[in-house]
């Protein structure tokens, strides 16, 4: 018995380390950091800034549960994937969040054994090409090169994309952005299709962005969210509602700024007191959180509009406009459970 | 107890506990990890299956040998991405093998120019990895050739271009038969002659000029047929239409850097190979070669290596093997090998890494032992026969 126990240890240290022993939040809670998996490099979602830093719109997710489980945003420890690597990280425990704009599908939730806790950003595949081309539609690409990023949904919605409308095309499959960029800028390909945020983060890092362009079409679905490993639904519960606290936050009008003194007073809205802390927010200690889980959130990271507007928005060099991703009252599709 | 102990002091019968103890260890520690991932799969909720092999792939192949397209399946794409392992091997095997032959030789040439050459060559390549060579034949095609617009045009009839080399495609037509027929012919023409040449210069001592005779036969013979028959093979040349070229055969930079690379790479180890060989052949032999007349072209032809091939086989069958498993290094600059479609892309699309990884590396196992039993074979041929 007694081996049988060593060895279901050793097992588990060898194999997955200790992905099967405690739960999650007591695992982070026991290191005092939350291992977060981020893309190896895509502007304004994930990028180490000059004093190599991590920062983005995924970081600043990883911060956020941080902030919400250990009370310090700071809290985290990055580790890099690529689309190739990310879910055998996750599987084998090297992280406990996947940030790092991941599609959900079906046969990636339910084949693959994990789950997508939400979304967090609603994108779509796009095109991106010089402007010099002469190309103003997706359509007009016919016998094209075209340059992807390996081990993504983009191969199968380019496929289907070209298939169904008779047109032939040359895939050049690459393994990261980074790389994929250095030949779309050399020529090997007339086009580089990712995700439309992708394309923009890609385009804010050229010299002459004026240069190239999107192309209009948008031609699948992707809904990126955090995953987390199937099986904890605690821990799938705290990702899930740090994010929906994030886009609470944007709702009830609490930002970084505001958010000590809403959280001191007694408000008319007493959603935000329950969200705050202020009045008691049944069951929130079964999710193991403090009650100030919400204000770490907030105060430290941010609402959703400020972290989008942050890293992704009009003032940045991506220029991403909200589109799809604002709350369902500005004409977008986040629409949040009530805190209740 | 005196029995056990005259069983450990007796050394054959020590030998046998000691082998059975070893076994039974490694036996353990191999039902140990076999055990772990069954339990650790079942953690995870996960379980092992293949079927994922039979349903579409969806994604498309930019080079295939067999016909392929996204709605076939995971085995097809995987089968794809095989043959095009197989073809940058074999590329890269016959420019490996044609440039390190050259190479070794040159090294050991008494010009001292070409010597050196071959020296600082070997020196150099054989010690840079083969990741930066491939990343670095890439980077100059990509780079320092132009855009398909622009590409450089020899000929009007071959173009190069950072897509790829584009050359004309032979198409047969109506009356290729009567080709086809009179080079069979030509071939069975030489294997007698070659036969018949050695049988006289066995008895009488006469030499036939065979090479260059057989070599005239092979060629003339065809074409005379290709006059006869009306000249049935056209010329499929390559045209930019739209963004790329089309028709014509194509070669991507992909695989052209990759058998670069690779050939390079390893034909500086089958020169050291080639020179070792050479050099493990008893001065003796050349001195006594010369002393009875023989031109040194024919020396080295005739004494020098077919000796130093015996010693040279073997390690030229671990460099052959390296280089069809290096070709695995393929993913880094989007070659689309095994290791980029069923080890890459269908193991992302489905998410069977175990499955997956334990498929390719037993194809991967089983290309090697094919090779190496294939060398085996041919090492026993030429071996020296003991009389």
């Amino acid at each position: 018995m007694k081996t049988k126990i060593l060895l279901a240890a050793a097992t588990a240290g060898v194999m997955f380390a200790g992905s099967v022993l405690a739960s999650t939040l007591d695992d982070v809670r026991a290191r005092g950091k939350l291992n977060c998996i981020i893309n190896t490099g895509l502007a304004g979602f994930a990028a180490p800034d000059d004093k190599g830093k991590w920062t983005g719109f995924d970081v600043d997710f990883c911060r956020a549960v941080a902030a919400a489980t250990l009370g310090d945003a700071d809290k985290v420890n990055y580790t890099t994937a690529t689309g190739k690597t990310r879910f055998t990280k996750l599987a084998a425990g090297e992280g406990e969040i996947l940030s790092r704009n991941t599609t959900w599908t079906f046969s990636r939730d339910v084949d693959l054994s994990q789950t997508f806790v939400g979304v967090s950003y609603y994108d779509g595949q796009g095109f991106m090409v010089p402007k010099a081309l002469g190309v103003k539609s997706a359509k007009g690409l016919d016998g094209a090169s075209v340059c992807i990023q390996t081990g993504t949904t983009t191969e199968l919605n380019l496929a289907e994309f070209f298939a169904g409308n008779g047109m032939k095309y040359n895939p050049v499959p690459i393994e990261t952005n980074a790389e994929a960029q250095e030949l779309y800028k050399a020529g090997r390909c007339d086009v580089y299709t990712t995700d439309a945020s992708g394309l923009y983060a890609t385009m804010s890092s050229f010299d002459n962005p004026a240069d190239h362009m999107v192309l209009p079409e948008i031609v699948s679905k992707e809904p990126l969210g955090p995953v987390v490993r199937h099986g904890d639904d605690q821990w799938a519960d705290i990702v899930a509602w740090t994010l929906k606290a994030m886009m609470a936050g944007e709702e009830l009008g609490i930002t970084s700024a505001n958010v000590k003194s809403l959280a001191g007073k007694d408000n008319k809205n007493k959603e935000i007191n329950r969200l705050l802390g202020k009045d008691p927010l049944q069951g929130i200690s079964k999710l193991g959180l403090s009650a100030d889980w919400a204000v770490n959130i907030i105060g430290q990271v941010g609402n959703y509009e400020e972290v989008f507007e942050k890293n992704l928005g009009m003032s940045t060099p991506l220029k991403i406009a909200r589109g799809m991703n604002q709350l369902y009252r500005d004409g977008g599709l986040f629409y949040i459970p009530p805190i209740k | 107890m005196s029995f056990l102990s005259n069983i450990w002091r007796n050394e054959k019968s020590r030998e046998i506990i000691v082998q059975i103890f070893v076994l039974l260890c490694i036996g353990w520690f191999l039902s140990w990890l076999i055990s772990n991932v069954d339990a650790n799969f079942k953690a995870l909720g996960k379980d092992i299956s293949f079927e994922f092999l039979f349903i579409p792939a969806g994604y498309d192949i930019n080079q295939y040998l067999i016909d392929y397209n996204n709605r076939d399946s995971h085995l097809r794409a995987g089968i794809v991405g095989l043959l095009n392992t197989g073809l940058v091997a074999v590329f890269g095997i016959i420019l490996a093998t044609v440039l390190g032959i050259s190479l070794g030789i040159i090294r050991l040439s008494k010009n001292w120019l070409a010597s050196k050459i071959a020296y600082w060559y070997i020196e150099f390549t054989r010690n840079v990895p083969i990741l930066l060579h491939i990343l670095l034949w890439h980077g100059i095609i990509i780079n320092t050739l132009p855009h398909p617009r622009k590409a450089l045009n020899l000929g009007d009839v071959t173009f190069l271009s950072n897509r790829g080399f584009y050359i004309p495609k032979p198409l047969t037509e109506n009356g290729i038969e009567l080709v086809y027929l009179f080079l069979v012919i030509a071939i069975i023409f030489s294997v007698l002659f070659f036969k018949y040449a050695k049988k006289k210069q066995d008895l009488t001592g006469v030499q036939y000029p065979v090479f260059w005779i057989n070599f005239s036969v092979l060629i003339s013979l065809p074409l005379i047929a290709f006059f006869i028959s009306g000249m049935p093979i056209s010329l499929e040349i390559p045209a930019l239409k739209g963004f790329n070229f089309r028709g014509g055969m194509h070669m991507s930079p992909e695989l052209a850097a990759l058998t670069f690379a690779l050939g390079i790479y390893t034909a500086a180890f089958i020169a050291e190979i080639v020179r070792a060989g050479i050099l493990a052949v008893d001065k003796g032999q050349r001195e006594a070669a010369e002393s009875i007349g023989l031109k040194s072209s024919k020396v080295m032809k005739l004494v020098i290596l077919p000796q130093a091939r015996r010693v040279i086989i073997p390690p030229l069958t671990s460099q052959y093997l390296n280089l069809t498993k290096n070709s695995s290094l393929a993913i880094a600059i989007g070659y689309m090998d095994l290791v980029a479609t069923l080890g890459g892309i269908s193991l992302n699309q489905t998410g069977r890494e175990m499955e997956t990884m334990v498929i390719v590396m037993l194809i991967y196992l089983s290309v090697s032992l094919s090779i190496s039993a294939f060398m085996n074979w041919y090492n026993n041929k030429v071996k020296l026969v003991g009389r």
